[in-house]
């Protein structure tokens, strides 16, 4: 039997370019190269499969650039034309797990092509993309490769070989990608048994479990612009030099609150970002650029807003859990609602 | 983190450069911006151009602040 052809998917990252200051590589072909993740797929493909090119592209380049970095992978991919097309897995980045999402997506329904993707359940990329391609769980973390790698090339090579697939529960992918078989039983003699165990009070499992819609209605817009107090909030780290709070550059483990009585902006001498998960140059260069203390200045002095709420709120929007940056809004929302905030303006990197 | 804010009753806006995200995320009023590692600037543009810039932004950001919505709105024009 004939090796099936792979084609494999990397960010600037895993390519050994670079980190955050490589984030805006545009995308590349690498003909015949087997990098990082893919020596680990390598190994459990064994004889059965080779990756025959591996595409790599800055999350930076590809957030920014998406159309464009689609259209030219989607190229690339359809020149080596692969029996299947893997992307990372991109663990708990966000950008990475949105662009192996997306380009997943692309080379599915462009070329036809099948496509499994990894990531951390908590990545964007996962709720953007696991109801259309097939999406695995894995660690938070780099360090679950290991893990990782014989899962996604097992599928793969099933992926590969036209094998049946299964629902979610028995190929372990996330729930949200619809695969159509005929059950054993038929719906009515599997609703009766599992009405029959409730009354019983055993357990039972759904097979249609309700999705989890958090939506929050949009609150009425602010009447009068000019007598509101407004405040800026942010994910993108932004910090008094020396970050005194000590807020983790990444997994951020609190918030902060900065009183920016009289700064009239934000200077590279007195503020800084926190933020691991973006090349910092430019926010470091010019803090305004991330939190826009000075524009609201001018906007104030002006008449143009009512003021500038004397303090600002910040963390580090960097694989930080959700469950964490809930808890944090929720609570300085509440200093924020207490201390007369009309309106807020959240940035993000 | 929008989401909690809103929740608690301020109406607020969500400035970033992936919007599908915030989208995904359930921001209700949001502004597209820059680029990741500068939202609301550039740093190929000169110090007083930069800044008409980032004021635009921000004005767009007060625009949908002042705007009513009944879901989730993408401010980008």
């Amino acid at each position: 039997m004939s090796k099936l052809r792979v084609v494999h998917y990397i960010n600037q990252f895993f390519a050994g370019i670079g980190g955050e200051e490589k984030a805006d590589t545009p995308a590349e072909l690498r003909v015949g190269e087997v990098l990082g993740p893919g020596m680990a797929l390598k190994a459990n493909f064994g004889d059965n499969a080779e990756i025959v090119a591996t595409i790599i592209c800055g999350d930076s380049y590809f957030a920014e650039n998406m159309d464009k970095a689609k259209e030219q992978i989607i190229g690339w991919v359809k020149e080596q034309n692969p029996d299947v097309f893997i992307a990372g897995p991109a663990f708990n980045a966000g950008r990475y797990g949105t662009a192996c999402g997306a380009i997943c997506e692309a080379v599915q329904n462009k070329l036809n092509i099948p496509v499994v993707t990894g990531m951390y359940i908590e990545n964007p990329g996962a709720d953007m993309y696991k109801n259309k391609v097939y999406v695995f769980p894995t660690k938070d973390s780099a360090a679950g490769m290991r893990e990782a790698a014989p899962v996604l090339a097992k599928f793969a090579l099933k992926l590969g070989n036209h094998e049946k697939i299964g629902s979610s529960k028995v190929e372990g992918f996330m729930e949200g990608k619809r695969i159509n078989f005929f059950a054993e039983k038929r719906g009515s003699e599997r609703a009766v048994e599992m009405l029959l165990k409730k009354i019983k009070g055993e357990k039972f499992e759904t097979e249609y479990p309700m999705p989890e819609f958090d939506k929050v209605p949009p609150n009425p817009a602010i009447k009068d612009i000019t007598k509101a107090t407004i405040a800026l909030c942010t994910s993108g780290g932004i910090v008094p030099k020396g970050n005194p709070d000590h807020i983790e550059s990444s997994n951020a483990l609190k918030y902060g609150e900065y009183d920016i009585t009289g700064v009239m902006e934000l200077t590279s001498d007195k503020y800084e970002t926190a933020h691991g998960g973006y090349d910092p140059v430019y926010a470091n260069e010019r803090p305004d650029r991330v939190l826009p203390v000075d524009v609201m200045r001018d906007l104030e002095k002006e008449g143009k807003i009512g003021k500038l709420h004397n303090k600002f709120y910040t963390t580090v929007g960097n694989g930080t859990a959700v469950a964490s940056a809930k808890k944090y809004a929720a609570e300085y929302a509440q200093k924020l609602k207490a201390d007369g905030v009309d309106a807020v303006i959240m940035t993000s990197t | 983190m929008v989401k909690e804010i809103e929740r608690a009753g301020i109406p607020v806006v969500h400035m970033c450069t992936i919007t599908p995200i915030s989208l995904t995320v359930g921001a209700n009023r949001i502004v597209p911006t820059i680029a990741i590692p500068h939202p609301l600037g550039n740093p190929a543009l000169d110090k007083a151009d930069e800044k008409k810039l980032r004021r635009q932004l921000v004005e767009k950001a007060l625009n949908a602040l002042t705007t009513e919505v009944t879901g989730q709105t993408v401010f980008d024009k």
